[in-house]
């Protein structure tokens, strides 16, 4: 099984040279520390700011340069500043070329939900309506299943949703799965993990054809 | 003309229970301190307010929950705002939630003279609720509308005298927006500079759209995640 470092290592082998990548709150974020040496991939931070550097040293603080999850952040040489409108314009204009977002839940045609459980919780969309609604390329990063021990990979989402049909791909604790026509396509094993652990896991369509490979991280 | 004013009570004289106000910021970077602490020591009460987020629970407008001067917010996220959080799940404090894309283009359009828009944004969800949809090239979309505030309440680190703004980091955010939209826009500045001292191909929003301008005092700029790595 994979941790959130292992979930995030993984997610970072979808990155490619030149990409424009927009990481959500949480575990997406980890997906920065795994930036294959060599590539140049741009971070899009959606209060304003593309080309995001590492977290500060104490001297660099600066409370005017913070990223999407409120964390004190750098420039880096070729780094820009601008509004949130314009931040969107990139977003809605499908610029950016991998979305990595948390979910609640999914479903087995591409939904997702992560914004609110009713009358529980409620931490509000964010960003993450525009961005499911215009990104070419979705990828969720998530447990398989919840703290109850129940499956969040269904055929219905039960919870409010944040966007329809858009997740491509999903990777959690146990597996890496595609998303498409026919429902949770399996393609890799967490280490340690069997065909049986994902079935038992996923309560929503899943298609396991051939043999499945355990994933290299 | 003279925009320039004393200070944040002489620049929020004028808003009155009951209306509707734009308050720049995302999270507490480039929020108008200045002009929230007055509003607090004003009293005024009933204020819908649209901003991204609602401050934490004892700092930005997390100060205007815990007085209960707001009757409605309009954000897009809630956050770890606990105190926003409780208001909202107990019905206290009317929330409208939007996805943040549409709540800077609904500023957008406001100050630019576009009553409505339509986006991709929210299709499908509860937010498309009682919303026009339409399809364009075989895409669904929802006609949103342009804010309509009396006041914009926005924090720049320069401006002149003449209402020019000079935006730091990320703490332009909503601000440059915000600031186009507001029937009257309040700036408070951490520098208050004379005409010409800003260079004008470096102005980020031009002076025609401030009404109001001063030079803020004692900013806090509270930090909510200060994340450090070791050299």
């Amino acid at each position: 099984m994979l941790d959130k470092n292992g979930i995030a290592k993984r997610i970072a082998r979808e990155l490619k040279d030149g990409y424009y990548v927009n990481l959500g709150i949480g575990v997406p974020t980890l997906v920065a520390n795994y930036i294959p040496e060599g590539m140049h991939v741009t971070l899009q931070s959606e209060n304003g700011l593309l080309g995001m550097g590492p977290f500060p040293t104490e001297a660099e603080v600066d409370p005017d340069l913070i990223n999407a999850g409120k964390q004190t952040v750098t420039t880096l040489p070729g780094s820009s500043f601008f509004d949130s409108a314009t931040s969107f314009g990139m977003i809605r204009s499908g610029r950016v070329d991998l979305t990595v977002l948390g979910a609640m839940e999914i479903n087995d045609r591409g939904d997702i939900a992560n914004w609110k459980i009713p009358g529980k919780m409620v931490k509000g969309m964010g960003g993450a309506m525009d961005l499911v609604a215009s990104a070419k390329n979705i990828i969720v990063a998530m447990m398989h299943t919840n703290k109850a021990g129940e499956s969040k990979l269904l055929t219905e989402c039960t919870l409010p949703i944040t966007g329809l049909g858009c997740v491509k791909k999903v990777v959690t604790d146990l597996c890496v799965m595609d998303i498409t026509d026919r429902g949770f396509e399996l393609k890799e094993l967490a280490p340690g993990v069997t065909v049986e652990m994902v079935k038992n896991a996923t309560a929503g369509r899943l298609v396991v054809e051939g043999e499945i490979p355990t994933m290299e991280i | 003309m003279n925009k320039v004013v004393a200070n944040a009570d002489e620049a929020v004289r004028d808003i009155k229970d009951g209306m509707t106000l734009m308050l720049g910021g995302f999270g507490l970077c480039g929020i108008p301190e200045n002009s929230i602490a007055a509003l607090v020591r004003m009293g005024v009460k009933n204020l819908t307010c649209i901003s991204n987020n609602a401050g934490v629970d004892d700092f930005g407008i997390g100060l205007m929950l815990k007085t209960r001067q707001v009757k409605k917010m309009i954000s897009s996220y809630v956050g770890e705002n606990d105190e926003f959080e409780r208001q909202l799940l107990s019905g206290e404090l009317e929330v409208e939630l939007i996805p943040q894309g549409t709540l800077a283009e609904r500023c957008r359009a406001a100050g630019a003279g576009i009553p409505a828009f339509f986006t991709p944004a929210g299709y499908g969800t509860e937010v498309a609720e009682g919303k026009e949809v339409r399809e364009f090239n075989g895409k669904m979309y929802l006609l949103e509308h342009a804010f309509d505030s009396d006041f914009a309440i926005v924090k720049a680190w320069k401006g002149d005298t003449d209402g020019n703004l000079i935006f730091k980091g990320t703490a332009r955010n909503f601000n440059p927006m915000m600031a186009m939209a507001g029937k009257i826009t309040i700036a408070e500045v951490e520098e208050l500079l004379e005409p010409g001292e800003l260079a004008a191909n470096e102005i980020h929003v031009p002076g025609i759209f401030v009404n109001k301008i001063f030079k803020g005092v004692n900013y806090e700029k509270r930090i909510e995640q200060r994340t450090v790595r070791q050299n």
